[in-house]
């Protein structure tokens, strides 16, 4: 990658307040992903593909399809967030940005936050606005798709905090994949038993609030406890090298 | 209690006092297991419901607790790692780490045993054993990630926070069979009330739950050593340990 292409972040100043730091960190990394658009459709077309392989996999009855459906968009959606997060640090990480991060007087969990708010923005947000299309694919109704979307839009921001955390640890390790998705994995498996639950919920007509409400926890203890978590695997895993 | 505090962290101190202790933790660890094995499975009453099926609970809930408080334990460890950095809570993690998997393996195993005569199948994605088969990946997601990285310090410490971060799941196990209307009967034991079975059916239980703890300090106690001597064998008391046998 071209060096000069990518933004400089403006922080060099202790003066700048830690919102405006956060704002930095975002829109730099907002815009580094629009100069790269390929990686920025690549998650989305996992995503796709891996829903594609359910029907023509298993069977492409309604019936099943109906049935099955919603797990299969969460767990297509939790694979792409997956395979996307190896690029949540590793780019900054190889050019040196990330330690410039970490140097900032600014506190490291707050610009931790913006990146993966940024990343779930890239990642996160367009699969929930994807999953109509494929909801209406897999012949689910109206109903569950809007519950789908609705669990995978307060669901997909717990992946990316979750997977922060991830990819902070296995940051700069040769196998950072796979090993990333062994560690993460079986952190994400509540939140899937959740979202599809709230689906399977709707679909009974039975009220969905006290699912929905365990998700909202689910978000709320993810976005205050993990970017703690990140920032300090993260300064682990720089004094590493 | 300071200077205990110290000398806690010092691994030559540890590794000196825990020789003095580990035959006794072995020798009470196999009497309490032997008496209380021994007196569920051949003794103890029969279960008016189950038959002599119910008896693989005097090993399969010792196995499930020490499971979980293998965790809570590394758990503690790895937050003195992080904040206090000293070097035995290190070694402890990585040593118990696969004797948790193992634990934790056996538990699911003799549950799968157990659930093949009471509920007609091997396994069933139930609360309880769905959370325990991801304390098993969180078992296998530490070793990975120890074996992972290759400078000792830095693999503590991100092993640390991982074992931190899955702390989450051990309450999730724990009241899974209160939360969620599942096959999977309550706890045996609570600390508030008294055991719903009779006593001759609880006592070699709690007998052998007390034994396999304390075999699993032992096997903690050997394996730390272990690790102690691979670490400072640079060291000169690590030196003279080896060619006197004695500390």
């Amino acid at each position: 990658m071209n060096a000069e292409v990518r933004p400089v972040i403006p922080l060099a100043r202790s003066s700048v307040g830690a919102l405006a730091a956060m704002k930095g960190v975002f829109s730099r990394d907002m815009k580094v992903a629009f100069r790269q658009r390929q990686d920025l459709l690549n998650p989305l077309l996992f995503f796709i593909m891996v829903v594609t392989l359910f029907p023509l996999g298993v069977s492409p009855e309604a019936s099943f399809l109906r049935e099955a459906g919603a797990g299969i968009l969460w767990v297509a959606a939790l694979l792409s967030v997956l395979l996307s997060l190896d690029h949540l640090f590793r780019h900054d990480f190889d050019d040196g940005t990330l330690e410039q991060l970490v140097l900032q007087p600014q506190p490291l969990f707050l610009l931790i936050l913006a990146k993966t708010m940024a990343h779930w923005m890239l990642t996160g947000l367009p699969l929930v606005i994807l999953t109509p299309v494929l909801g209406v694919m897999v012949h689910l109704d109206g109903n569950s798709i809007a519950v789908l979307c609705l669990t995978l839009l307060i669901g997909t921001p717990v992946l990316s905090l979750i997977g922060a955390i991830g990819a902070a640890l296995t940051l700069g390790l040769r196998s950072a994949g796979v090993l990333l998705s062994l560690l993460i994995i079986p952190l994400y498996i509540p939140v899937l038993i959740f979202g599809t639950g709230t689906v399977a919920a709707a679909a009974e007509g039975a009220s969905v609030g006290a699912y929905l409400a365990l998700m909202g926890a689910f978000l709320m203890l993810a976005l205050t406890l993990a970017p703690f978590a990140a920032a300090a695997a993260l300064r682990i895993s720089l004094s590493n090298g | 209690m300071w200077q205990f505090f110290h000398k806690l962290g010092s691994p030559k101190w540890f590794f000196g006092i825990s020789t003095r202790f580990m035959p006794w933790l072995l020798m009470s660890g196999i009497v309490l297991l032997m008496a209380g094995v021994v007196w569920g499975l051949a003794f103890a009453p029969k279960d008016y419901l189950q038959g002599n099926s119910y008896r693989i609970i005097f090993i399969h809930v010792p196995t499930a607790f020490m499971a979980q408080s293998v965790y809570i334990m590394m758990a503690s460890a790895a937050l003195v790692t992080l904040v206090w950095r000293m070097k035995l809570a290190d070694v402890f993690v990585k040593a118990v780490t696969p004797v948790g998997l193992v634990l934790t393996f056996l538990a699911l195993f003799t549950g799968a045993v157990w659930g093949k005569p009471t509920w007609g199948t091997w396994w069933i994605w139930d609360a309880r054993l769905t959370s325990m088969l991801i304390l098993l990946f969180l078992y296998g997601g530490v070793i990975a990630l120890d074996r992972a990285i290759n400078d000792e310090k830095s693999a503590a410490r991100a092993v640390a926070v991982l074992v931190l971060v899955g702390v989450v799941n051990i309450p999730i196990i724990k009241y899974s069979v209160e939360w969620w209307n599942t096959l999977h009967q309550p706890a045996t034991f609570k600390l508030t009330e008294k055991p719903s079975m009779p006593a001759e059916m609880w006592v070699p239980l709690l007998l052998s739950v007390l034994g396999l703890y304390l075999i699993f300090g032992w096997l903690a106690c050997v394996r730390m050593q272990t690790e102690i001597l691979s670490r400072e064998q640079r060291t000169r008391w690590v030196k003279e340990f080896v060619l006197k046998g004695k500390v």
